[in-house]
């Protein structure tokens, strides 16, 4: 093959399909301790680590919810945190047929000479790390690329230094039994329209598979993890039947079937957005011979953080929330989401923060 | 879009959907003069424009041949040749919905430094002869790149000579309202295995598809010709189900869904090979975004030529041979062909080494 065939190749090849189940997707639970501290102090509520592993809690123990996710991903000090009476999360998780993941990325700095183009840390040490997360139960790993549209962006520079980036880890993460979501995610910021998104997403994805192919990546046991593709955030919006169309055709002239599935991000869309355009890709009569699924973070947990405020008392309510997002993103990727979620306060809120730094 | 869309672009999508149809195939009838020389001498036959001519009407006017066959594929003088009654060849095919295209590379030459590694040429005013070919009635066109395996072969310069070669031709043809065949022939030559050859094959079609997304060609108006993935020709034969398996793994790492129609070649296989092997990869179990169909020059016309040996009390029988190696194909494609059941002279292995097209 031209790809490496590792030890784990069949079970790397199981995972990656279990997570494309349809009717199931993934949670985004990986905010590193700086990102959510903002979250938490949205709601007035200190960042200590209890109180992270408080939110976790929430969300992991929401009776029903855990049958609508594939996977979790976490960040590292989340893996190795337990419930309030002292169960892991990852077996909590397991036990629930969810499949830990782990982010391994150690964040962008800014590549020279560009435009505050940036590439991906992380590579060091990064086989050791994923062997320790594979013993601590992960079977999955996320890394996070990230591209910017503007008048001279993105660069050939940053495409290739991302792709690359993207490509190595996914490597490493192969040889160590952690299946790769390969995220490659272009920000909305900025006033260009569909078609532009459009263009720059099919050359992104068209350069990561390429730099997956060079490094000998079996995509049989990868995920997706692209933006959708729309308009910028200053450019009017487009109805989720738009977004679908040219979303779908990026992918299908871009990613080999091979690849089981497609997890969107939803970048600063709203919840309610972020499912409507789910529902809408799975509704579309068209060749799709990957699933086409969600790994959000804000767009499963904005409700639930603003119902739950920090406060014990609210955590029933909280966790209706959080339910009732993960119901709804389940239908989406069977394409019968009615759009009849009851709206809790925020679920209609843009979450676009301009410049966004995890 | 990250795709060219001119002003051709509908037609090139709805031709290129067209000759992916399941149940049908293309007639690679695009022998150049050099070429079908030997074929002809092989038969004992003279080779000037009439026996050329001769044989392709043969091939155009079997009865009920044509509706196996989506497209065939012409030398620049076929182009423009007719029956003996003087009827041009693109109308029989056109009446006969089948859609003619049109050759349009002008040979290999070798890479300097390389071992014996080609690139393809023929760029000199491609764009003008393809207008002059649509004006005559081809909506399709077909360039072949060719890569070999050796120890240190293909080459990374090889590799990307021949897939920005590839991907140039197809978005000039794109500019001219032809669908191009993108042909990057992994040769069969050599004792190497089936994953030796499943590799490079991999690696070649991943770097052909990087150069048409950056050449901005629309893939839905494009058609793939690859080889099937098999054993090198001095390695032991394997089953047609094997060949399936590694082949149709290799498509699904590489081609992008967009692609409507992957259209085999059969480099030196028998047409009972050839048409076996196809068959196995639509039996095939697995998620398959595009149909997989054929492109056969020797493979759909061995027989034929044999049985018409250029004497025209043989033409009946002949035409009878080619249909029966039309309706295999055909039902190779739905995954429907019972082994043998064609018959004659197709299990004789076509395969010539460095073959010289």
């Amino acid at each position: 093959m031209s790809c490496f065939i590792s030890k784990y190749a069949d079970e790397l090849a199981k995972n990656a399909a279990y997570i494309g189940t349809p009717g199931k997707g993934i949670l985004a639970a990986d905010e590193s301790t700086g990102t959510i501290g903002k979250r938490l102090s949205s709601i007035n509520v200190e960042n200590v680590e209890d109180n992270r592993r408080a939110l976790r809690e929430l969300l992991f123990t929401t009776p029903g919810a855990l049958q609508y996710l594939s996977g979790v991903i976490l960040f590292e000090e989340t893996l190795y945190q337990k419930t309030a009476s002292g169960k892991p999360f990852v077996d909590v998780l397991k036990e629930g047929g969810v499949l830990p993941g782990i982010k391994v990325d150690m964040g962008t700095v800014e590549l020279n000479g560009t435009n505050g183009e940036t590439f991906t840390q992380g590579l060091d040490g990064l086989a050791q790390r994923c062997q320790k997360y594979y013993e601590a139960g992960a079977r999955f790993a996320k890394w996070r690329a990230v591209l910017k549209i503007s008048a001279n962006e993105p660069t050939e520079l940053a495409i290739q230094e991302n792709a690359n980036g993207l490509a190595m880890y996914a490597a490493i993460c192969q040889q160590c039994g952690l299946v790769p979501i390969v995220e490659p995610e272009i920000l909305v910021d900025g006033s260009h329209d569909i078609k532009k998104c459009a263009a720059v997403t099919e050359r992104v994805l068209a350069a990561c598979y390429k730099a997956l192919n060079d490094h000998h990546v079996m995509l049989e046991g990868t995920l997706l993890k692209p933006n959708m593709v729309t308009p910028g955030s200053d450019s009017p919006k487009v109805a989720p039947e738009v977004i679908a169309e040219y979303t779908v055709r990026a992918l299908q002239r871009t990613v080999p079937a091979a690849v089981p599935a497609i997890v969107f991000l939803s970048g600063g869309q709203s919840e309610e957005e972020a499912t409507l355009n789910l529902n809408a890709m799975n509704k579309l009569q068209t060749k799709k011979p990957w699933s086409l699924s969600f790994s959000f973070g804000r767009a499963l947990q904005q409700s639930t953080l603003k119902a739950w405020a920090g406060k014990e008392e609210n955590v029933k309510k909280a966790q209706d929330a959080f339910l009732v997002r993960c119901k709804a993103n389940s239908e989406a990727t069977l394409g019968t989401y009615k759009g009849d979620a009851k709206i809790s306060e925020g679920a209609a809120e843009s979450l676009h923060v301009k410049d966004y730094k995890y | 879009m990250s795709a060219f869309v001119g002003k051709y672009a509908e037609e090139l999508i709805k031709n290129a959907k067209y000759i992916a149809t399941p149940g049908k195939g293309i007639l690679a009838a695009d022998e150049s003069t050099g070429t079908i020389g030997k074929r002809l001498s092989s038969i004992n036959v003279e080779n000037i424009e009439s026996n050329r001519q001769a044989l392709r009407e043969l091939l155009f006017t079997s009865p009920n041949a044509l509706s196996c066959l989506s497209g065939v594929i012409l030398f620049e003088e076929t182009l423009y040749q007719k029956t003996s009654d003087g009827k041009p060849f693109v109308e029989i095919l056109e009446e006969n919905n089948v859609i003619p295209g049109i050759k349009v590379d002008k040979g290999t030459v070798e890479i300097a430094g390389t071992n014996g590694e080609t690139t393809t040429q023929g760029f000199d005013s491609l764009g003008a002869r393809c207008q002059q070919y649509y004006k005559a009635g081809a909506r399709f066109a077909k360039w072949r790149a060719v890569l070999k395996i050796g120890p240190n072969e293909p080459s990374e310069l090889a590799i990307q000579q021949n897939a920005q070669g590839l991907a140039r031709y197809a978005i000039i043809c794109q500019e001219n309202g032809l669908v191009p065949i993108v042909e990057p022939e992994v040769l069969t030559d050599g004792p190497h295995d089936i994953k030796k050859c499943a590799a490079v094959t991999e690696t070649v079609l991943a770097a052909v598809y990087k150069a048409l997304n950056d050449h901005h060609v629309l893939l839905e108006g494009t058609l793939l010709k690859p080889n099937m993935v098999t054993p090198g020709s001095d390695s032991p034969k394997v089953a047609p189900e094997v060949i399936a398996q590694y082949t149709v793994t290799a498509l699904r790492r590489t081609v992008p869904p967009a692609v409507p129609g992957i259209v085999f070649l059969s480099g030196g296989q028998s047409e009972e090979e050839a048409t076996q092997n196809l068959d196995a990869m639509n039996k095939l179990e697995v998620l398959k975004p595009w149909t997989l169909s054929f492109s056969f020059g020797r493979a759909l016309q061995q027989s034929t030529l044999k049985t018409w040996a250029g004497k025209k009390a043989n033409v009946g029988k002949a035409q009878e041979a080619f249909l029966s190696r039309c309706k295999a194909n055909s039902e190779a494609t739905l995954g429907k062909y019972s082994r043998g059941s064609a018959g004659g002279l197709a299990s004789e292995s076509l395969f010539v080494k460095g073959y010289k097209y």
